[in-house]
């Protein structure tokens, strides 16, 4: 179980998880996952001020399989269903219809085999960063083996200095790297993060994405990050799914517009002119106008699309 | 570990003025400065001003002979009257039974809100079904319940803490009940995502989250027993504070309502000081 601790364990690489062969049993911590999304659709009921209709559906045919290992990123505009269908991935919400299976046996109810990883850091204030880091150790965990992880975890997020602290007297970025910690110390098969580094500044939230570069590299299990920042997609996703409404469907809810692969291994050049085009294509699908003909004549991609 | 700093100060009652007074002059010079208000015996000595100030015009008032013995005996006398009542062993009794009365209805009462508002405040059938009967009974003035208890229960121990518990209840059983149902949902379902579910989850997140609402509680709970507690005592008892008072009414004995009431005073004081001190404790641990 004390994976993070050995040097050698895995490879930084992802893709060394996707031929299935990556596969553990359930048994093993930190084994990573399959995720399997069918036919996802989620309609709230009507509530009382809305009136007695139905509200549209928010999502809706969302099919995918995220393999063992990848970190896929769900990008959309606010309020598109992005963090509903996380919170379907977790048990923490349940699909209208449809399902969703991880390693082959379908969700019910908050699965034991996800941690997640709040937008907000949702520590207790009450208890000491160990304490609530403490809290995501699997039930049944031994004391002793409990609390090396703990530390480890600490260690690894770099809060050990302010182990003893209160969430309150911490900062925003470091409460946000305990609450990463809590998520991994459950040893997931699966991580679900939405939007982790929202609420962060730039600078924390560029540290922040390293540090799960860095804990994803010594333990790869699957995650699934929320996010509304394309670049934050680009920089830690291998594959980025875009949610939202196709042009010319008139029908209510979301799914998936776009899906693409990003190129290249991680971590990535932050300047890469590569992932600027891709950024460019992403907050188009997101309706954001690029401006690209600011300069006087229309810029044209000059760099070929990926596979090239 | 890196303890939190505590938020309050160690007690300096102990401490004499000149001896505050000659540290904070050395503390200046090299520790950042702490308000004056801060400082133990300055709050100490702060609280007192007004009781003394409020002694020294009774005394001059009954000294001048602004008013007649009858109407307003002398502090000395109030003072004799306790001393012969100590020397007879009835004052140390009453202040002992009332003192008992308190704290059993207290207790009682105070588990029993805990208890109710738990349940309402975390169960919305629970809610449904009880809420609107409990506030139903919270709006029956206190007085209202004594004769039905009397008939009930006779004029004995258990009519007296049965009105105090009642008095104690609905403070306790309100707040609870309301900051149950306020705890941050975002906590709770972190909680439950992290595999935390019934006992577990309500004594690692909700019970925390609402232990300084329900602490405060308790210290009204604790405000209302004493109040209950002479409403009882004035109407059907044989010993007690609220005897003493209705005794020294019929008897004339204006000195010995005097000692009652400050004696209800201290009484009152000491206690609610006692879980104050509780409640500071707990805010440090959990809030």
């Amino acid at each position: 179980m004390p994976h993070l601790a050995e040097p050698h364990g895995t490879s930084a690489d992802p893709a060394s998880g996707r031929g299935g062969a990556a596969r553990t049993t359930t048994t093993t911590g930190n084994s990573a996952f399959t995720v399997e999304f069918e036919a996802i659709g989620r309609t709230f009921a009507p509530t009382a001020t809305r009136g007695p209709t139905a509200s549209p559906p928010v999502l809706r045919d969302v099919s995918l399989t995220v393999r063992p290992g990848e970190v896929l990123a769900i990008l959309g505009t606010s309020g598109c269903g992005k963090s509903t269908l996380l919170r379907i991935a977790g048990g923490l919400d349940s699909p209208t219809t449809g399902q969703v299976s991880i390693d082959g046996s379908p969700v019910a109810g908050i699965d034991p085999r996800c941690a997640v990883g709040f937008q907000e850091p949702r520590l207790l204030p009450w208890r000491t960063v160990t304490e609530n880091v403490a809290l995501g150790l699997p039930r049944g965990t031994p004391r002793a083996a409990g609390r090396a992880r703990v530390a480890e975890l600490i260690e690894l997020v770099g809060l050990s200095t302010f182990a003893g602290h209160r969430p309150q007297a911490i900062s925003g970025g470091m409460a946000q790297r305990a609450s990463l910690a809590r998520a991994l110390a459950r040893n997931p098969g699966v991580l679900l993060l939405d939007e982790p580094f929202g609420a962060l500044d730039a600078l924390t939230r560029l540290k922040m994405q390293d540090l799960l570069l860095d804990v994803h590299a010594q333990a790869p299990t699957t995650v699934l990050l929320v996010t509304h920042d394309v670049d934050e997609a680009l920089q830690l996703a291998d594959r980025i799914i875009l949610l939202g409404r196709p042009d010319n469907d008139t029908r209510d809810g979301a799914t998936i517009v776009q899906e693409l692969t990003v190129p290249g291994a991680r971590p990535r050049d932050r300047g890469s002119a590569e992932l600027a085009e891709l950024r460019g294509r992403l907050l188009a699908g997101l309706g954001i106008d690029r401006h690209g003909e600011a300069r006087g004549l229309a810029a044209t991609s000059t760099i070929p699309a990926f596979p090239y | 570990m890196t303890e939190t700093v505590p938020r309050t100060l160690p007690p300096t009652s102990a401490r004499t003025v000149t001896d505050a007074t000659a540290t904070a002059s050395a503390r200046t010079a090299h520790s950042p400065r702490r308000s004056l208000t801060s400082r133990g015996s300055v709050t100490l000595i702060g609280g007192a001003i007004l009781p003394v100030l409020i002694l020294a015009a009774w005394q001059l008032t009954t000294a001048l002979g602004v008013f007649t013995i009858a109407q307003l005996p002398s502090p000395a006398m109030v003072w004799q009257a306790g001393l012969d009542l100590f020397a007879s062993g009835l004052l140390g009794q009453y202040a002992a039974i009332s003192t008992q009365r308190v704290l059993i209805g207290f207790a009682v009462g105070a588990a029993l809100g805990i208890a109710l508002g738990a349940l309402v405040g975390l169960s919305r059938t629970a809610d449904i079904m009880f809420a609107p009967t409990l506030g139903a009974i919270r709006a029956v003035p206190s007085l209202a319940w004594v004769p039905l208890l009397i008939l009930w229960l006779k004029i004995g121990e258990e009519s007296k803490l049965t009105l105090i518990a009642i008095g104690a209840f609905f403070p306790v059983y309100t707040t609870v009940s309301a900051a149950l149902r306020h705890v941050d949902r975002q906590l709770v379902e972190a909680g439950r995502a992290f595999g935390l579910r019934g006992v577990r989850l309500f004594a690692s997140v909700q019970l925390p989250a609402v232990i300084p609402a329900v602490i405060s509680g308790l210290r009204l709970a604790l405000a209302q027993a004493w109040l209950f507690l002479v409403a009882a005592e004035l109407i059907a008892s044989s010993m007690g504070l609220g005897f003493l008072l209705i005794d020294s009414q019929n008897n004339g004995r204006i000195d010995r309502i005097l000692l009652a009431i400050i004696l209800l005073a201290i009484l009152g004081k000491l206690t609610d000081a006692a879980v104050g001190l509780f409640e500071r404790w707990a805010n440090r641990k959990w809030a």
